[in-house]
């Protein structure tokens, strides 16, 4: 193992961050895959079913384990599809330019307490900024395909998230205030000295918009009009199939757990102990680790789920209406009131 | 070396991005090469250490206003044939207005105190210098009041902008959610005594 490090420690540094990139590359697709699975276990649980139990059992313990390499290999195996009257090229890039955002804003993640892939100081704009171009991909989708309800909820969707993307800068804006700096880690190492100081209980208003902004920005139900299979059959992607339907899906999945990981990492403390300050500093609950982000994590993605299974879908307007009429004023209020929490130095923020 | 290679690169990108944006007949591919112009020059400005502008430019600029400029494009039903039909004869003032321009950017380039010469590039700072900071620091102490005009002047083109599309039609009949929101049972339903139940009175 001491000889591993060694070798390791030795390797120039493009080599160590490409090996990082790869693994995280490839835990986020295998994250996906399993995303799907508890998905649709979990959905089946609410409904009173039992959800996929027939691929693999892994000893009888999950049942349907290897359901979402048998959906891979039969996705693969499919013939894409590409209509004669479509855009070919923009048909064949846009699934590309929605996947490639959702997994290179990994690379400025705060992991654990010494592994992030790029330590860079304006990593919140970074991450603003890939989020918002993964819409292209949707829009260019539904343009290309040549079919009225592609377009149709290709236009929904550049609405909605240009519409969202503002309540969610405005809330991170909040963040930002609270930890003085963009540098994801440092947004961590703020929130330090137990629960108390965790970012989700003095900007409770941001951390409820940021998660409802989320919500809207992945395209996910009870936003989720751009797909709206009851209305406009599958929306931006319904002229898709095959692997390019499915590099769709990847992107949402993955775009998904990035949300999550990122309302760990800005109201939850990422990677820090709900026990840190409480416990002593060697006890094991309370070191901070990889091990808190994914519990985090993994709590933001099944809500994600739940409100799936929850809520019904919002009308358009409603939408709208939602996020310029109410989220953009609540962000608005509390970025006052935090100013003057500042200012008379009351919050974690004083120190 | 390196620097200077992506630093053509880029460039070379950039200026046919450019070029693709005017010559292309499609107006949806016009916008593409835009926003491939945007991020190319958000490139260039890494190079030069301006991280903060170049991020943001991707941010607000391919983020924001691209997608709301394809959004508008697309809708538009553009008949290519009738655009062209004004071409020749208003290229003469195309003319005038590209020799005017080209004149602008040789005073630009050719001026003995403004030219690349006289400018001396940006000076290399350390791995741990904030873009960011520096920016925030002179931008909310010595440019205050330059920097809130700009944004009380931007409030006011969106009220403007909002002032003149919101207009009142007769006969709307516009949702009022806060009433939908507070409506009980009481206002919609009315629990009616059934009178064909009791006695057997009425016809059944």
């Amino acid at each position: 193992m001491s000889e591993f490090l060694a070798v390791w420690s030795s390797l120039p540094e493009y080599i160590r961050t490409s090996v990082w990139i790869l693994i995280v590359t490839v835990a986020v697709i295998l994250s996906v895959a399993f995303t799907t699975l508890w998905e649709r276990k979990f959905i089946g649980w609410i409904q009173l079913r039992k959800g996929p139990n027939r691929v693999g059992s892994f000893f009888g313990l999950v049942p349907g384990i290897f359901q979402p390499f048998a959906d891979v290999i039969k996705l693969l195996l499919k013939e894409v599809v590409v209509p004669s009257a479509s855009n070919k090229w923009l048909f064949r890039v846009a699934p590309a330019i929605t996947l490639i955002p959702a997994f290179a804003a990994w690379a400025v993640m705060p992991l654990d307490p010494n592994l992030v892939i790029a330590d860079i100081d304006a990593g919140l704009l970074y991450i603003l900024s890939l989020t918002s171009v993964g819409v292209y991909g949707v829009i260019l989708a539904g343009w290309a395909a040549n079919s009225k309800y592609a377009f149709l909820g290709a236009m929904r969707s550049a609405a909605q998230v240009v519409a969202y993307e503002i309540a969610m800068g405005f809330a991170l804006v909040g963040v930002v205030m609270a930890a003085g700096t963009l540098n994801l880690g440092d947004i961590v190492r703020a929130q330090q000295g137990g629960l108390g100081n965790w970012f989700f209980i003095w900007l409770f208003p941001l951390f409820v918009v940021y998660v409802i902004a989320g919500v809207a920005e992945t395209n996910r139900a009870p936003f989720d009009v751009a797909e709206g299979e009851s209305e406009i059959v599958a929306g931006f992607h319904v002229e898709y199939s095959g692997i390019a339907f499915a590099l769709f899906f990847l992107a949402e999945y993955a775009n998904m757990i990035l949300i999550s990981a990122l309302t760990a990492v800005f109201f939850l403390g990422g990677w820090l102990s709900p026990f840190d300050g409480l416990l002593a500093a060697d006890h094991p609950l309370a070191v901070p680790g990889f091990h808190w982000l994914f519990l985090k994590l993994f709590f933001f993605l099944t809500c994600f789920m739940w409100y799936r299974a929850t809520f019904p879908r919002y009308r358009y307007d409603q939408i709208m209406r939602l996020g310029w009429k109410v989220l953009i004023p609540v962000t608005l209020v509390w970025i006052t009131v935090e100013g003057v929490m500042v200012w008379f130095g009351v919050g974690p923020w004083s120190r | 070396m390196f620097v200077d290679l992506l630093f053509y690169g880029f460039s070379t990108i950039l200026l046919a991005a450019a070029l693709g944006v005017i010559i292309s007949r499609n107006p949806v591919y016009s916008a593409l090469c835009l926003v491939l112009a945007f991020f190319t020059s958000a490139a260039l400005w890494l190079l030069i250490e301006a991280e903060f502008l170049a991020i943001v430019l991707v941010l607000v600029y391919v983020g924001a206003v691209m997608v709301l400029f394809l959004f508008v494009v697309m809708m538009l039903d553009i008949n290519v044939e009738e655009v062209k039909r004004g071409f020749t004869r208003y290229a003469w003032l195309g003319w005038v207005v590209s020799l005017i321009v080209i004149g602008q950017m040789i005073t630009v380039f050719y001026a003995k105190d403004f030219g690349i010469d006289a400018t001396i590039g940006p000076v290399r700072n350390p791995v741990d210098h904030s873009n960011t900071r520096e920016l925030g620091e002179v931008l909310y102490t010595q440019y205050v009041y330059p920097f809130e005009l700009a944004a009380v002047l931007l409030l006011v083109a969106i009220v403007a902008a909002i002032a003149l599309t919101m207009r009142r039609r007769p006969g709307l009949k516009p949702q009022d959610v806060a009433k939908q929101v507070a409506v009980r049972r009481e206002d919609r339903v009315r629990l009616v005594k059934d009178v064909t139940r009791e006695g057997g009175e009425g016809p059944r």
